[in-house]
């Protein structure tokens, strides 16, 4: 009995300095937010009072409102449009019987070995062509197709019993109405997985959005804190960290919302 | 009630090898109609073909006197019951049911009524609004049953539905599945691996061995005289003990072991000749030597193995290289190493070619008993 509350002890005492070493940086940046310039130089852990000038300051400077509808749109739009283009890549990849289906999923896991920088340039030059720079579709649209998401569902949709699909095609649905009606819902978590984390790769690009952006009527809030850090010769951190918290809520906020359906998802996938 | 016909229907997964072939069968409107045989014989492909989930390679298809070929499973006016229940596991038992009426765009009310209705039918009144999930495998397999009923298809296929019950659950369902279908009058192809599924369910049966047909006919018809030793093996618990025998033209018949012999006429022995043959016979026609036996063959044989099983004793003794069992009811006293005189009525032997697996000499004189029509007390 004793052996057990001691184990206990030692396991969450334990985690507790684990968690505080991970959250420390957030942590820290939080409360830096809140001192004044010569506070931060001193190198002070608690600020004296929390005032909220940086916030301030944070929105007077920058359009932050804006970038962060900004990036809330980019978010969604990839978001949406990864999990529809990924389920039904996966159906297909499932579901369909071709030939050459093995093959050719193959061909498209393998993509994901290929880094996103290689093959930056040549979209750059697409969404230039096509004229987006500047534009919501060309900040989210070369997202849309993922590999790791297809790969993903596909696992997800292979631990649905094929008797399901027979089932419903002697009732008579069609293939899109299955996918609809069935296949959908059933992989809810696995569906969950990857719109959370769609949402919050996009919420945390940097490069792609700088690239192709040019002002600030589509600019995210990652390129916006950038602005922050290089705006004046000594950046003032504390506004900086006051946006880095303001931008950091939204995607904590999804995490807290998300966060049974995205254990599940994400065991799952690890663990059929 | 529609009408099944096969004719000469064939199936290839690679162009060369058939795993199915030469299927001639007609199920008639109303029949149960059960295909039997051991994993892997081509059973569960051929109701698949049927349902229209595994395309044919030869042959046609008829259903209800209308070629079926390359209908797709919905227009083939059947319902199916899978193995696994194949329910929707995020939708609720009702919802399960109706799933099938609501692709048809049946109005929502009349929906509800023949759901209840069913659902009232197989006692799942209180369960409409539970998860799949939250039922027991009894439970599913009846929802799963409900859905194939709720669709008033004039065909019912299942394949293997209650092989994933326990055994007393299992004999409840058997006896609620053919109450069901009679009610109903539904043509039913029932798919099992199960002889006595076979033998208590069918109106006739079908047993399939590597794809060929190996007879069909009334699940009696079949035990009492089974067309191939496969057949005469499959069906049966004990099986039917089976040696090979050589033909005596002299002594007009035939000798297992150079022991038991098997008197035949003389058509029979004219066909038996020269061949070489197999006799068999099923366990419960070797009887006990009592006072007042009938003469035939008496032999003296040492107990290999006895189980008892309370009203009846099943024990089992060499015959030259084969192990064969005798079948006795009542509970008898036998230990292992007795040896026991028993007799073979030579009338219930069935004599095969060993090599075309024909049947050359039936069984004669197996008791039929019946009950008086009229009983005055």
């Amino acid at each position: 009995m004793r052996d057990s509350t001691l184990k206990k002890v030692w396991i969450y005492f334990l985690l507790t300095v684990t968690s505080f070493l991970v959250f420390f940086p957030v942590l820290y940046a939080f409360m830096i937010s809140f001192m004044s310039g010569p506070e931060i130089l001193q190198g002070r852990f608690f600020p004296e009072a929390f005032n909220f000038d940086n916030y301030a300051k944070v929105f007077d400077r920058l359009p932050l409102l804006k970038y962060l509808l900004n990036s809330f749109i980019v978010s969604l739009t990839v978001m949406i449009g990864q999990l529809a283009v990924c389920s039904l890549a996966a159906y297909a990849f499932v579901f369909i019987p071709f030939k050459g289906r093995e093959f050719v999923f193959f061909l498209f896991i393998s993509t994901m070995m290929i880094p996103w920088e290689a093959t930056m340039i040549p979209n750059f030059f697409t969404i230039q062509k096509i004229d987006w720079l500047n534009t919501y579709q060309g900040m989210s649209l070369p997202f849309f197709a993922l590999a790791f998401g297809t790969f993903l569902l596909r696992q997800h949709f292979k631990t649905i019993p094929k008797e399901l699909q027979e089932a419903s095609q002697i009732a008579g649905l069609s293939r899109f109405a299955f996918f609809w009606k069935v296949i959908l819902p059933v992989s809810k978590t696995s569906l969950v997985t990857l719109g959370a984390y769609g949402f919050l790769t996009t919420w945390n690009m940097y490069l792609w959005p700088l690239l192709i952006t040019t002002n600030s009527s589509v600019r995210t809030v990652q390129i916006g804190l950038k602005q922050l850090q290089s705006q004046e010769m000594s950046t003032d951190w504390g506004v900086v960290m006051a946006g880095v918290i303001v931008v950091i809520i939204p995607t904590l906020l999804l995490l807290f919302i998300g966060q049974k359906q995205l254990q599940k998802g994400l065991s799952q996938g690890a663990l059929k | 009630m529609k009408k099944v016909e096969l004719i000469d229907v064939s199936k290839s997964y690679d162009k060369q090898v058939d795993v199915i072939s030469n299927i001639d069968v007609t199920i008639e409107p109303g029949e149960f109609f059960v295909l039997v045989g051991p994993s892997g014989c081509g059973k569960s492909t051929m109701l698949r073909m049927i349902a229209g989930l595994e395309e044919i390679t030869g042959g046609i298809i008829e259903i209800g006197g209308k070629r079926a070929n390359h209908l797709s499973p919905d227009k083939r006016d059947l319902s199916m019951v899978f193995q696994n229940y194949a329910l929707y596991p995020h939708l609720t038992v009702q919802q399960n049911i109706t799933f099938g009426l609501d692709v048809k765009k049946v109005k929502k009310a009349v929906q509800a009524e023949r759901a209840n209705e069913v659902a009232e039918m197989l006692g799942l009144s209180d369960f409409l609004k539970r998860k799949p999930r939250e039922l027991s495998g009894g439970q599913r397999q009846r929802v799963a049953l409900a859905r194939a009923i709720v669709s008033e298809a004039p065909i019912c296929l299942m394949d293997e539905p209650l092989s994933n019950l326990d055994a007393k659950l299992r004999a409840h369902m058997r006896t609620e599945i053919r109450r069901i279908q009679r009610k109903l009058g539904i043509t039913m192809i029932y798919v099992t691996h199960d002889q006595v599924e076979a033998m208590t369910m069918g109106d006739r049966i079908m047993i399939l061995h590597e794809g060929k047909i190996q007879q069909v006919g009334k699940p009696i018809d079949i035990y009492n005289y089974p067309a191939n030793p496969f057949v005469a093996t499959f069906i049966g618990s004990p099986p039917m003990n089976i040696s090979p025998a050589r033909a005596v033209p002299t002594k007009s018949g035939i000798f297992i072991e150079d022991t038991i012999h098997v008197p035949m006429n003389e058509e029979q022995v004219a066909a038996s000749s020269a061949r070489s043959l197999l006799a068999g016979i099923r366990p419960e026609h070797i009887k006990p030597i009592v006072t007042g036996t009938e003469s035939g063959n008496r032999i003296q044989v040492e107990v290999t193995n006895v189980e008892i099983l309370g009203n009846e004793t099943v024990f089992s003794f060499q015959v030259g290289q084969r192990e064969w069992m005798a079948k006795w009811s009542g509970q008898w006293d036998i230990a292992i190493g007795d040896q026991v005189p028993i007799l073979l009525g030579s009338e219930y032997f069935c004599v095969f070619d060993e090599e075309t697996g024909e049947l050359i000499r039936k069984p004669e004189g197996l008791e039929h008993l019946s009950i008086a029509k009229e009983v005055i007390i």
